[in-house]
C-alpha cells in the first residue's frame, strides 16, 4: 500500500484538488518503506522496518498559505484535510515572497528505481549483517555497521495542472572494523539505488584491511602535507561547498561567492582549471529526482515546488558558471530559476586510487573525514579530523599508518591546490574522484583511533 | 533517497531549516496544540492491553510509551514571516524482552486495545527472531514500580497558550531592532516543544509526564561592502526546559559586564541590539595572534565544551563500542575508571550529571524506562568516578540501579542511553568574573558558542565562539577576531585553574543533539560558572580565497 502507482497517486491528487476552494492548491503524496539493521560488537543491536504514506495539501489565498497533512485516504478525510489547509492559510500572515504556482511541466525520464532494492526482506538485511560480522569474528576483529534501504514514490500536483510522479530506491551501507586491542580502525561505505551492486562482504573486507593496516600508527608533525583524499573523505568538503552556491546569499554579500564592493563572483575563475562540477539527474550512476529542486535529494534546499531538475554546470574549468535560485529571488532578479541539485559530479580523470598513490613521492592517504564544521563562512574554512585509516606514502608506496590529524582547510583553497584527480566513484549520492591535493593544512594531532 | 527526503518532498519539512525527524508529525492548526490528549484512565487501559498481550506471548519484561509530541516553530527574516509550523505526532511504542532479547514495535495513532495488543505481539515476535543472533542475554537492573504517578515541568506559562501573533510581533520587533542598529540581515526563530508521555511497564509503573522546552534564537549579519567582509553574531539565549516565562524580562536575570548575558529570563530585544552593534564591531576587530593564552570561558560558551568533551565521552554505550560506526567510541575506557585515579581534570573540576535540575532541558521525573531521576558525580576533585547508564548497562559498571538515562525522541523510536544534564559545579571560594580577569596577564575572554569539532574518541577538539575579548595585564583591552582554540580533553580540563562561584552559574544547552543510527535528537543542558583554563593553544582562522 505504501508504494502507489502513478495512476493511483494521480487519482488521489485529482480528488483532493477537486475539493479546493482556495486561489491555488498544491498536493504532494509520498510513500516509502524503509528498513534497517544495525550491529556493533559483532552482534545485531537493532533492526526494523517502517512504512509511511502521507499526503500534504497546501492552500493559498492571495499571499497567504497553509499546509495540512494526513495519512488517511477516505473521501471524508481528504476533504477535511483540504478544509483544514484552507483554514490555516486564512489565518496565516502574508508571505511577501510568495510566487504563484507553476503550471504543467515537462520532466526528464529518470530511472532511480531498482526492483532488487524494493524486494529487500528482513532476511536479506540479516544476511548482510552476517556477511559483514562473520569474517571479522574469524580474524578477531570487531564490526559495527549499519544498513538502510528505502523504496518510495513521490507524486506532486497542483490546481494549475502540474503533475509529476517518481519512484526511487536507495541502499546505504557503512562499516567500521576495529582491532581487538583498539589500536587499529578501518571504515568503508557504499550507497546505490540498485541493491544488487552492493556487496556487504566486499565493503567489509576493505574496512578490515584498513583496520589491520592502521594498527600502531606513528605520529607525524602537523603542518602542510600533500594528501590523497579518497572519495569518501573528499565528498563532505565538496558537498559543503556545493551547498553554498545559493545566489541570494552571494548577492546579499554573505557568501564565499560574494564580490568585494558588491555583486557576485559568477564568471570568475576561482578554482584550478581542471575543476568542472556539474549535476545531471539522468546520470545512470547517481540518478536524481525529476522534480522538486534539491528537496528530494541529499543536498537539501530547493523544496518541492515542482521545478524540473535539469543538467547544470556549476563550475567549468575552474570558472563559476551557475548558482541556484529560489523562484522568488530569480523572479526578482529576472533570471532563470535554476534549482539546487540532488547530487553533483566532479569530473575526474582515469587513474585509480592505486595509480595516484604510485605517483606520490611523499604524502598522506586519508580514508575518511569526521566532525566537519564551518569555521568561517567567508572563506568556507572548515575544521574536522581524519579517521579510520590514515597512512603515510613514500616513493609511491604506503609506508606506515599515521596518527589522525585535525585539519583546518577550505575546499576553495583545496581545489586550487589540485595535483591530480582519479576516476570518480559514487559517494553519498555524488560522483567524486580521489583527489591529490598539495599543502593541505593539518593543525594538530589526535590520539583517537 | 532517505525517509526524511520523502518527508521534505511531501512539504512536511518546509522552511528555511532542516527539522529533525521528531518534529515530523501531522501539520495541525495552532489550537490543536492546546487540545487535551487522551485521558490518563484511557492511557492506562491501553497500556495494560499491551503489557498483558506481551506477557501472554512470553515476554519476561515489557514497557509501553504512549506519546503525544507537539511542536511549534515560528521562523522569520527581516520584516517577513517565513514559516509557521505546528505539528502533532501521536503513537505508541512497545518494547519487550523475550528469550533474553529486546524487541520493539511502534504503531501510529493507536487508540484501541486491539492495536496495542498487536504492537506488543509484534515486539515479542521481533525479540524472538533477534534472539537467534544474540550473544549475551539482556541483564536489566531491578526497578521498583511506582504505581500511578505523574510529573509536570514547573513552567509558569505554556508557550502554546501565547497567540502566534504575539510571537510574530516579538520576532519582527527583534529583527527591526537589529536592522536599525546596524545589521544588514537578521533571521530569528522560536522553537517550542511539548512532550506528553505516558509510560507503563510490567514492573507496575504508570507514569504520566508533561515536558516543555523553548528556544528563541536569532542570527544577525553585518556586511562591509567595501572590503567584501561579513560577520555574524548569534543570540546569547539558551534553550531551556521552561515555558514562555523564559521571555519575561527580569532585571535580576541579567548578568552585566562587557556584554549582557542572561540567566533564567531572556531579553531578546536587548540582545538583538547588542548583537547588531557587535557584528559591526567584529568587522574591524583585530585578528588574533596565534599562540598560548589563558582562556576565560563564559557559561554561554563553556556549555558546548562540556557537552562535547565530558558529556559524550562518558556515555557508557560509546565506551563499550555500540556507537563505533557513527559517533565513535571514547577515550574514557573502563580501565581508566577502574583505576580510581584517572585525573580527568584538575582538583577544581567537579562534573555532575543531573536529571532533576529545574529549568534544564533534561529534567524529568522518570526516564523513558520508568527509572526515577537523580543526580550523581561523574568527575569528583578531577578524578573520573562514573558514567551515564541505563537499566541494561548498570551491571557493567557494578551498579545495582540505573542512572535514569533512557530516552527516545518519539513514540516510534527505540529508547536508548542519552546524555543527562552534565554540569561543572560552581567554585566553592567566592570569586567574581572581574576578580578572575584581574589575575590574567595574557588571555582571551570568550562569550557565546561557535564552531565546534571533536574526534571520535573525544581527545582532540577545536572550538570557536561568538565574542572574543583580549585580556592584557588584568584588563579587557579590545575585541579579537579569527579565534579558535584547540586542545586535548584531559590536558584542557587539567589546565582548569579557577571556577567562579555560584552567583555566576548559568545553563546553556543543545536543543537538537544527535546520536544513533537512525539518528535520534535529544535536548540537554549544561551549567557552569565562568571558568579559567591556563595556556591553551589558540589558532588564527583567517584565510584568503
Amino acid at each position: 500500500m505504501a508504494i502507489l502507482t502513478k495512476e493511483e497517486a494521480k487519482k488521489i491528487i485529482d480528488k483532493v484538488l477537486a475539493y479546493s476552494k482556495a486561489d491555488e492548491m498544491s498536493v504532494s503524496l509520498s510513500g516509502s518503506r524503509t528498513g534497517n539493521i544495525r550491529y556493533a560488537r559483532n552482534s545485531v543491536s537493532t533492526s526494523g522496518e517502517t512504512t509511511d504514506l502521507a499526503l500534504a495539501v497546501t492552500a493559498v489565498f492571495g499571499k497567504k498559505s497553509g499546509t495540512s497533512t494526513i495519512n488517511e485516504f477516505d473521501d471524508a478525510s481528504l476533504e477535511k484535510t483540504v478544509r483544514r489547509a484552507e483554514e490555516i492559510a486564512k489565518l496565516a500572515p502574508d508571505n511577501p515572497e510568495y510566487v504563484p504556482m507553476l503550471g504543467p511541466q515537462k520532466y526528464l525520464d529518470i530511472n532511480s528505481y531498482a526492483e532488487s532494492t524494493a524486494k529487500i526482506t528482513p532476511e536479506y538485511r540479516a544476511q548482510a549483517a552476517f556477511d559483514s560480522i562473520d569474517p571479522c569474528v574469524k580474524k578477531n576483529l570487531t564490526a559495527a555497521g549499519y544498513l538502510e534501504d528505502s523504496t518510495g514514490f513521490s507524486a506532486i500536483g497542483n490546481s494549475k495542472g502540474l503533475f509529476g510522479y517518481n519512484k526511487a530506491t536507495s541502499i546505504d551501507f557503512s562499516i567500521t572494523v576495529r582491532t581487538a586491542d583498539g589500536k587499529g580502525s578501518g571504515y568503508a561505505t557504499r550507497d546505490f539505488n540498485d541493491a544488487s551492486k552492493l556487496s556487504a562482504k566486499a565493503t567489509t573486507e576493505i574496512a578490515m584491511q584498513k583496520a589491520l593496516a592502521s594498527s600502531d600508527a606513528k605520529a607525524l608533525e602537523p603542518g602542510k602535507y600533500t594528501v590523497i583524499l579518497e572519495p569518501t573523505a573528499a565528498v563532505d568538503l565538496l558537498q559543503n561547498m556545493m551547498r553554498s552556491f545559493d545566489a541570494r546569499s552571494a548577492e546579499e554579500g554573505r557568501s564565499f561567492l560574494s564580490k568585494k564592493g558588491g555583486g557576485t563572483r559568477l564568471g570568475e575563475k576561482l578554482f584550478d582549471e581542471r575543476v568542472t562540477i556539474y549535476s545531471d539527474p539522468q546520470n545512470a550512476e547517481i540518478p536524481g529526482s525529476p522534480f522538486g529542486g534539491g528537496g528530494g535529494g541529499r543536498m537539501g534546499g530547493g523544496g518541492g515546488d515542482g521545478r524540473p531538475q535539469q543538467k547544470v554546470t556549476w563550475i567549468e574549468k575552474g570558472v563559476v558558471k551557475n548558482m541556484y535560485y529560489s523562484r522568488y529571488w530569480a523572479e526578482k532578479k529576472g533570471v532563470e530559476a535554476i534549482s539546487s541539485p540532488s547530487g553533483f559530479i566532479l569530473a575526474g580523470g582515469t587513474e585509480s586510487l592505486a595509480d595516484l598513490i604510485k605517483g606520490t613521492e611523499k604524502g598522506i592517504l586519508v580514508t575518511r573525514l569526521w566532525y566537519i564544521r564551518a569555521v568561517d563562512p567567508q572563506t568556507l574554512l572548515y575544521t574536522g579530523l581524519t579517521r579510520d585509516g590514515t597512512f603515510y606514502i613514500e616513493n609511491g608506496k604506503i609506508k606506515h599508518p599515521v596518527k589522525n590529524f585535525r585539519f583546518n582547510e577550505s575546499p576553495v583553497i583545496m581545489l586550487n591546490n589540485l595535483e591530480a584527480m582519479g576516476k570518480p566513484m559514487r559517494a553519498g549520492g555524488n560522483l567524486v574522484p580521489p583527489l591529490k591535493i598539495r599543502d593541505f593544512t593539518f593543525t594538530s594531532l589526535s590520539d583517537a583511533v | 533517497m532517505k525517509r526524511r527526503d520523502f518527508i521534505q518532498l511531501a512539504g512536511l519539512g518546509t522552511g528555511a531549516m532542516m527539522l529533525p525527524a521528531f518534529a515530523m508529525g501531522k501539520n495541525v492548526a495552532p489550537e490543536a496544540l492546546l487540545a487535551p490528549g487522551l485521558d490518563v484512565a484511557v492511557k492506562k487501559r491501553l497500556a495494560d492491553a499491551a503489557l498483558n498481550a506481551a506477557k501472554a506471548k512470553g515476554a519476561t519484561y515489557a514497557d509501553v510509551r504512549i506519546g503525544r509530541y507537539l511542536n511549534q516553530f515560528v521562523v522569520t527574516r527581516e520584516n517577513k514571516v517565513q514559516n509557521i509550523v505546528n505539528t502533532e505526532s501521536y503513537g505508541v511504542g512497545v518494547r519487550v524482552i523475550a528469550n533474553g532479547c529486546w524487541g520493539f514495535a511502534a504503531v501510529v495513532d493507536a487508540k484501541s486495545e486491539a492495536q496495542m495488543a498487536k504492537a506488543a505481539e509484534d515486539a515479542v515476535a521481533i525479540a524472538k527472531a533477534n534472539s537467534k543472533l544474540m550473544k549475551e542475554p539482556v541483564q536489566l537492573a531491578p526497578q521498583k514500580g511506582f504505581g500511578e504517578v505523574s510529573w509536570k515541568a514547573p513552567i509558569k506559562k505554556n508557550a502554546f497558550e501565547v497567540p502566534i501573533q504575539e510571537k510574530v510581533d516579538l520576532l519582527l520587533s527583534v529583527n527591526n531592532a537589529a536592522l536599525t542598529n546596524g545589521a544588514n540581515y537578521v533571521n530569528s526563530v522560536m522553537f517550542q516543544v511539548n512532550e506528553q508521555k505516558y509510560f507503563a511497564s510490567t514492573d507496575g509503573s504508570y507514569i504520566d509526564q508533561d515536558i516543555h522546552r523553548i528556544y528563541p534564537q536569532f542570527n544577525v549579519t553585518a556586511i562591509d561592502a567595501q572590503t567584501g567582509k561579513f560577520q555574524t553574531r548569534n543570540a546569547l539565549s539558551a534553550p531551556v526546559g521552561m515555558g514562555y516565562d523564559y521571555l519575561q524580562v527580569n532585571p535580576s536575570d541579567k548578568v552585566t559586564g562587557i556584554t549582557t548575558r542572561y540567566n533564567k529570563g531572556y531579553d531578546m530585544l536587548e540582545d538583538a541590539i547588542s548583537a547588531a552593534k557587535q557584528a559591526k564591531q567584529k568587522l574591524t576587530a583585530k585578528s588574533v595572534e596565534a599562540g598560548k593564552y589563558d582562556l576565560i570561558l563564559d557559561p554561554s560558551h563553556l556549555w558546548l565544551t562540556i557537552h562535547e568533551s565530558v558529556g559524550h565521552p562518558l556515555e557508557l554505550d560509546r565506551v563499550l563500542g555500540y556507537e563505533a560506526n557513527f559517533a565513535g567510541t571514547s577515550f574514557a575506557t573502563l580501565d581508566k575508571w577502574q583505576s580510581k585515579n584517572f585525573q580527568y581534570g584538575s582538583k577544581e573540576v567537579n562534573l555532575v550529571a543531573d536529571k532533576q535540575q529545574i529549568g534544564s532541558l533534561g529534567a524529568v521525573g522518570w526516564d523513558d524506562e520508568g527509572v526515577n531521576t537523580k543526580k550523581w558525580d561523574l568527575v569528583r576533585d578531577g578524578v573520573l568516578v562514573n558514567y551515564q547508564a541505563t537499566r541494561d548497562q548498570a551491571h557493567i559498571i557494578g551498579e545495582k540501579e540505573s542512572h535514569g538515562c533512557s530516552y527516545a525522541d518519539s513514540w516510534s523510536s527505540v529508547q536508548f542511553q542519552r546524555m543527562p544534564n552534565v554540569s561543572l559545579e560552581a567554585g566553592k571560594k567566592p570569586l567574581s568574573v572581574d576578580e578572575m580577569i584581574k589575575d590574567v596577564k595574557k588571555g582571551i575572554y570568550i562569550i557565546g558558542d561557535g564552531s565546534f569539532s571533536i574526534d571520535q574518541q573525544r581527545y582532540n577538539f577545536q572550538f570557536g565562539g561568538q565574542l572574543f575579548y583580549e585580556v592584557k595585564d588584568g584588563k579587557i583591552v579590545g575585541m579579537l577576531n579569527d579565534v579558535a582554540y584547540q586542545s586535548n580533553t584531559q590536558e584542557f580540563w587539567n589546565s582548569c585553574s579557577q571556577v567562579c562561584d555560584e552567583r555566576d552559574y548559568r545553563l546553556g544547552g543543545s536543543f537538537f543533539d544527535g546520536k544513533g543510527q537512525p539518528s535520534q535528537s535529544s535536548a540537554v543542558s549544561h551549567g557552569s560558572s565562568t571558568t579559567r583554563f591556563n595556556g591553551v593553544n589558540v589558532i588564527n582562522t583567517a584565510r584568503k580565497i
